[in-house]
């Protein structure tokens, strides 16, 4: 899952879709995520780093992970395949 | 090397538009215990979901109502509407603060006595009286209501058998500006049918005529709907006086008050919107005291209040099992308590608290419960912040008609608790169990398990 190349994200969680118009504001960690899928890591690499520096189990990041997706996709903000 | 603090990811759109005048704050607060008694320690102890009931508030309650008409009427009397609750040790509160018992079953009359309530401090309303029921009210020297023609001529015939005279009252129904108009109990004031009834109780020589009740409607928003039915009551009283001779000991105006929950559909929250019991008071007592009765003759006031006396006083702490999107990216969260256990959910937009500290952001989401049933709603629409399986949440103002109205269904009722004045927990309705609930169950020979 990669995110839109044109979408434009800020440090503090401010993101801007220029194709739609649409803005959205996001926590702390939504923008460290955004920045990381930006930079061409795999989801594998970024959940990993997360692990490693943030007080969380696999458990509850695996499931975080999956409800992240759910909103970037549902936010149009992920690369559509084919 | 110290972990640096998590948090869910989130995203939330950004809408241009007009400002919204109520802010955006959703003043949601963690609510980690309950008359000192942690949230955590509760649901160990008893179960998760489990009612919580604070005594503390119950008697303030009890007490500022009390206080509200008693500081403006000189004789008030309040009887606890057992329908609304009637937990033995909630109905003991309300018995300890002075409270008669306001009954609608022959079940209900019978929980009163086994409760202590002497038989002449028992109201017995409702529709639906049996013969044994009208023989123990009558044994008991309780205060009748009658609701329509067959039980009045019942009554009469019943007075052969005893030698007491029975006390009752005539329930009447009214036009009070509010609609749809409650008819559907007792006899019409605006037709006569009122007077008919209480020409023929005093007629019939057989009764004591010692009230008049009525009982408007329910969760009333305005307050000069007590007066009309007030004026109303007080001219057939005034009536009764001056052409047969007849005095009336007492005006029962019912219950009705609501609670400070928010209705669904409602614009403003329940708190903005409701009349305090105050404003009530203020209303009822004002016209009696106005209507030109005698001073030594006021009638003694009686109310049923049931709703505004326990609503507040009740919780419902459960525990959160899952998170899902629905198909429209919704966030949809369940949690183990459903619509079988908290009724006042198809009526009120209850307000739910974390019990635990949380996470900055909120999102609009929808709460359901664990019923395989697609009504199995709690709330639509409710800004919280996101929750994980586990976490505590803590339903506000379910004390009223919960735990009277509730369903086992596909599971066991909970545990009631109950928090004293001196914030020590008591179990006072223990958890169902699978052979309580088959206890009364028989099965035919032929269809029993072959060993």
């Amino acid at each position: 899952m990669k995110i839109k190349s044109n979408i434009a994200t800020s440090e503090n969680g401010f993101i801007f879709n220029p194709a739609t118009g649409d803005s959205f504001s996001g926590n702390a960690m939504a923008a460290h995520l955004l920045i990381a899928m930006k930079s061409g890591k795999t989801g594998h690499e970024i959940k990993k780093d997360i692990l490693d520096k943030y007080d969380v189990g696999a458990d509850q990041l695996e499931r975080d992970w999956e409800d992240w997706m759910i909103q970037l996709k549902e936010a149009n903000l992920l690369e559509t395949e084919g | 090397m110290k972990k640096l603090e998590y948090e869910k990811p989130y995203i939330k759109k950004l809408h241009a538009g007009v400002m919204n005048k109520f802010g955006t704050r959703t003043g949601v607060q963690p609510v980690k215990s309950i008359d000192g008694v942690s949230v955590k320690s509760l649901i160990e102890n008893y179960g998760s979901p489990v009612f919580v009931l604070s005594e503390k508030q119950i008697r303030k309650n009890y007490r500022s109502a009390y206080r509200a008409f008693s500081t403006r009427y000189p004789k008030v009397q309040f009887a606890w509407s057992y329908k609304t609750n009637y937990l033995n040790a909630v109905c003991q509160v309300f018995h300890q603060e002075g409270s008669w018992a306001e009954v609608v079953s022959g079940f209900e009359y019978r929980k009163a006595l086994g409760n202590g309530v002497p038989g002449n401090k028992i109201i017995f309303n409702g529709p639906g009286k049996s013969n044994d029921d009208l023989k123990i009210a009558i044994e008991n020297d309780s205060l009748i209501h009658i609701d329509h023609f067959e039980e009045l001529n019942h009554l009469l015939n019943l007075t052969k058998e005893f030698t007491n005279k029975p006390r009752v009252a005539i329930r009447v129904n009214m036009d009070t500006g509010v609609y749809p108009l409650w008819d559907r109990f007792g006899f019409n004031y605006e037709n006569d049918e009122a007077w008919t009834a209480l020409s023929k109780v005093i007629d019939s020589g057989k009764l004591l005529l010692v009230g008049l009740h009525c009982h408007i409607g329910t969760y009333m928003l305005t307050t000069d709907a007590y007066g009309i039915a007030t004026t109303k009551l007080c001219n057939l009283a005034m009536r009764c006086q001056i052409q047969l001779n007849h005095k009336i000991e007492y005006i029962d105006m019912g219950g009705g008050f609501p609670s400070t929950n928010t209705l669904k559909g409602a614009y403003l929250p329940g708190n903005d919107t409701v009349p305090s019991i105050d404003d009530f008071a203020e209303v009822i007592t004002s016209t009696l005291l106005n209507f030109g009765f005698a001073n030594e003759y006021l009638p003694m006031l009686i109310l049923e209040s049931g709703r505004v006396l326990i609503d507040d006083a009740g919780y419902l702490l459960g525990t959160v099992i899952a998170n899902k999107r629905l198909s429209n990216g919704k966030r949809a969260t369940i949690v183990d308590f459903g619509v079988n256990i908290l009724f006042t959910s198809f009526w009120y937009e209850h307000q739910i608290s974390p019990a635990q500290d949380f996470m900055p952001h909120s999102e609009n989401m929808v709460i359901y419960g664990p019923l395989c049933m697609n009504i199995d709603v709690i709330r639509e629409s409710i800004n919280l912040p996101p929750l994980n399986p586990g976490d505590q949440v803590v339903v506000h103002k379910v004390g009223a008609y919960n735990m009277t109205q509730w369903m086992q269904f596909i599971t066991l009722r909970p545990a009631v608790v109950l928090i004293d004045e001196q914030q020590h927990p008591h179990l006072i309705r223990a958890n169902e169990t699978l052979d309580y609930t088959q206890e009364p169950e028989l099965i035919p020979t032929h269809l029993k398990a072959s060993k």
